[in-house]
């Protein structure tokens, strides 16, 4: 018989496992296969071992093209999956993502604004990610000044306003746009995609989806105290307007970190931390990590899914919604009786 | 540490629901708040807790204004037990007594091993260690009402406020909680009790305020709580008997209309 403890950890160690089988199999898989051997092989010498004795076709594929997009899937995953889940407590609401307060919304603005200009791809993901944050801001301040009401719904309402705002400028660049080369990379943008993901990217957005879900791990007690409701958290002794905005704006950022790299993702942010939940209970300090390892494992093996299947790559958000929309009616069909 | 309110307006914006409130709790003592359904008990609560501000006058304590101070620091001194409702998220019964200690942590700090004895102490005070590990969504609203009494415990304060922490217990479990706030005021903490029955301001409180829309009456139970008063705060008619022992208990008489 063992103990509780050391059964916890021996689950929390087979994920880690299979996570990294995973990324292994993504490594293999794809239009030029290489043998799982070769790839440990490249990945050691990049990392200062010996020469690898594969070929440089082998290790233009591991080291330039499917290391940062696989690099970029588990950062982005992981920080959907966390934000979605800090999200649904500091909200309240099992039922929002992260991108509830415009996020999404803002940065696809943002990007198919630079598309439409004709920017580089640097430029484009750097509008997207200051949309997005601009968005949440602006969405923040518009809650803010209407004083005297229920902050929690003035800021789902004033997030859902001006997300609703931004996809009409959406729709009018969409219109506007050069039907030929500009609406093409538009749709694309806005369906997801990992395919056009360089070194450069993966760095640029490691920090800020790793300083998002830092902040938000440091917080996640005062999370959970916080999702008890904002009246009770203050007569305990929570500060609950600065802890929610902390934790909004920690999550937000991590998203927007996500979207400005590939696009809109959806399903990832909402449908991972229910799983999660459903395996680890509501306490933010199992919750967390959880939803870090599903949402990186869950966006891997879609995207290797994508690149995997068929002769054309499949964007992202339709495979996340062909295979999150079953599964959060299996998750809906079993935890229903958990959330109230 | 006494908590204590001078001519206080209460509200919300521009709803003024009560004014001219004052009344003061010390440690051991028992204050109870009586008054109709609808009557304000529970906003001038929110307003003593600092949770809403006061539209006029004044909340302190010790003579601190509580606008002044933050909510960890007011948490230290103030508990509160309020109606039970079922939450969110399903926590276990044990992870939200344990959020009693938040007003003794550090902003990012976890509780430690110290606050989990304290949680579990509070768990096994209030008699509900069978149901630590349950779902706080999944037990009944009674066993919920004692799990918000051993977060007040847990968060150590010398002032409890409670609001009908009675209203949805069996028979047992109200002369339990009844019994417990008692020992509670024997052990110095100061009790501050919104109840829907007058019996409990007529046997346990050291004054009573008689809520409806301000302050009606305020001071010991046997002067303030009176036939008369009951039958005009709740617009029935009231009779107050006493047994052979001096323990008083009231009953609607005479010109109650069945509903």
């Amino acid at each position: 018989m063992i103990g509780a403890r050391t059964g916890a950890l021996l689950v929390w160690a087979g994920a880690a496992v299979a996570l990294l089988a995973l990324v292994a199999l993504a490594f293999a898989v794809g239009s030029y296969p290489v043998a799982p051997r070769a790839v440990l092989a490249i990945v050691l010498a990049a990392l200062g071992g010996d020469s690898h004795g594969a070929s440089a076709d082998a290790e233009a594929v591991v080291l330039v093209i499917r290391g940062p997009r696989i690099v970029a899937a588990l950062l982005v995953g992981a920080g959907l999956a966390v934000a979605g889940a800090a999200y649904q407590s500091v909200l309240r609401n099992p039922l929002v993502s992260p991108d509830i307060l415009g996020v999404s919304a803002g940065a696809a603005l943002g990007a198919l604004t630079g598309i439409w200009l004709g920017a580089d791809a640097w430029v484009v993901q750097a509008l997207a990610f200051g949309a997005g944050l601009a968005t949440v801001a602006l969405v923040f301040g518009l809650a803010a000044s209407f004083r005297q009401h229920d902050p929690l719904l003035l800021l789902v309402l004033s997030g859902v306003v001006v997300g609703a705002l931004a996809g009409a400028l959406i729709a009018l660049l969409k219109v506007l746009a050069d039907p030929h080369n500009q609406l093409p990379a538009m749709t694309y943008w806005l369906l997801g995609s990992l395919a056009a993901v360089t070194p450069a990217d993966s760095l640029a957005v490691a920090p800020a989806i790793a300083a998002g879900m830092a902040v938000l791990w440091l917080l996640r007690w005062r999370i959970d105290v916080l999702s008890m409701g904002d009246e009770e958290a203050r007569a305990l002794g929570v500060d609950a307007g600065r802890v929610r905005v902390a934790a909004l704006a920690a999550a937000t950022l991590a998203t927007a970190a996500a979207v400005s790299v590939c696009g809109v993702i959806g399903w990832v942010g909402l449908v991972v931390p229910h799983l999660a939940r459903l395996l680890t209970g509501p306490g933010s300090a199992r919750l967390m990590p959880a939803a870090a390892l599903l949402g990186a494992g869950f966006l891997l093996a879609v995207d290797t899914v994508a690149r995997g299947v068929g002769t054309t790559e499949l964007p992202l958000g339709v495979l996340t919604a062909l295979i999150g929309t079953p599964l959060f009616l299996w998750i809906l069909a079993r935890a229903r009786r958990g959330w109230q | 540490m006494t908590l204590a309110c001078t001519d206080l307006a209460y509200g919300y914006g521009a709803r003024r629901v009560g004014a001219g409130v004052s009344l003061a709790v010390a440690p051991g003592e028992v204050v109870c708040l009586l008054g109709p359904n609808g009557g304000g008990k529970t906003t001038l609560f929110r307003t003593l807790l600092g949770l809403i501000p006061p539209l006029a006058g004044r909340v302190s304590i010790d003579g601190t204004d509580l606008a002044t101070l933050p909510r960890a620091a007011i948490a230290r001194r103030l508990a509160y037990v309020p109606q039970a409702a079922p939450g969110y998220f399903p926590f276990s019964v044990r992870e939200v007594v344990l959020m009693g200690r938040a007003a003794h942590l550090r902003a990012f700090a976890t509780p430690s091993a110290r606050d989990r004895a304290i949680a579990d102490a509070a768990i096994a005070r209030v008699g509900i260690g069978r149901l630590a590990d349950a779902a706080f969504t999944r037990i009944s609203g009674g066993e919920r009402q004692l799990a918000l009494i051993a977060r007040a415990l847990a968060q150590e304060a010398p002032i409890i406020v409670l609001d009908e922490p009675t209203a949805s217990l069996d028979f047992a479990n109200q002369a339990r909680v009844v019994a417990g706030i008692e020992r509670q005021a024997a052990a110095g903490i100061g009790i501050l009790w919104a109840t829907h029955d007058p019996d409990h301001a007529l046997q346990c409180a050291d004054r009573v305020a008689l809520v409806s829309g301000g302050i009606a009456g305020y001071g010991p139970p046997r002067a303030v709580a009176t036939a008369a008063a009951l039958s005009a705060l709740y617009g029935i008619g009231v009779a107050i008997e006493e047994d052979a022992g001096g323990a008083r208990r009231a009953r609607a008489a005479g010109d109650a209309a069945p509903i």
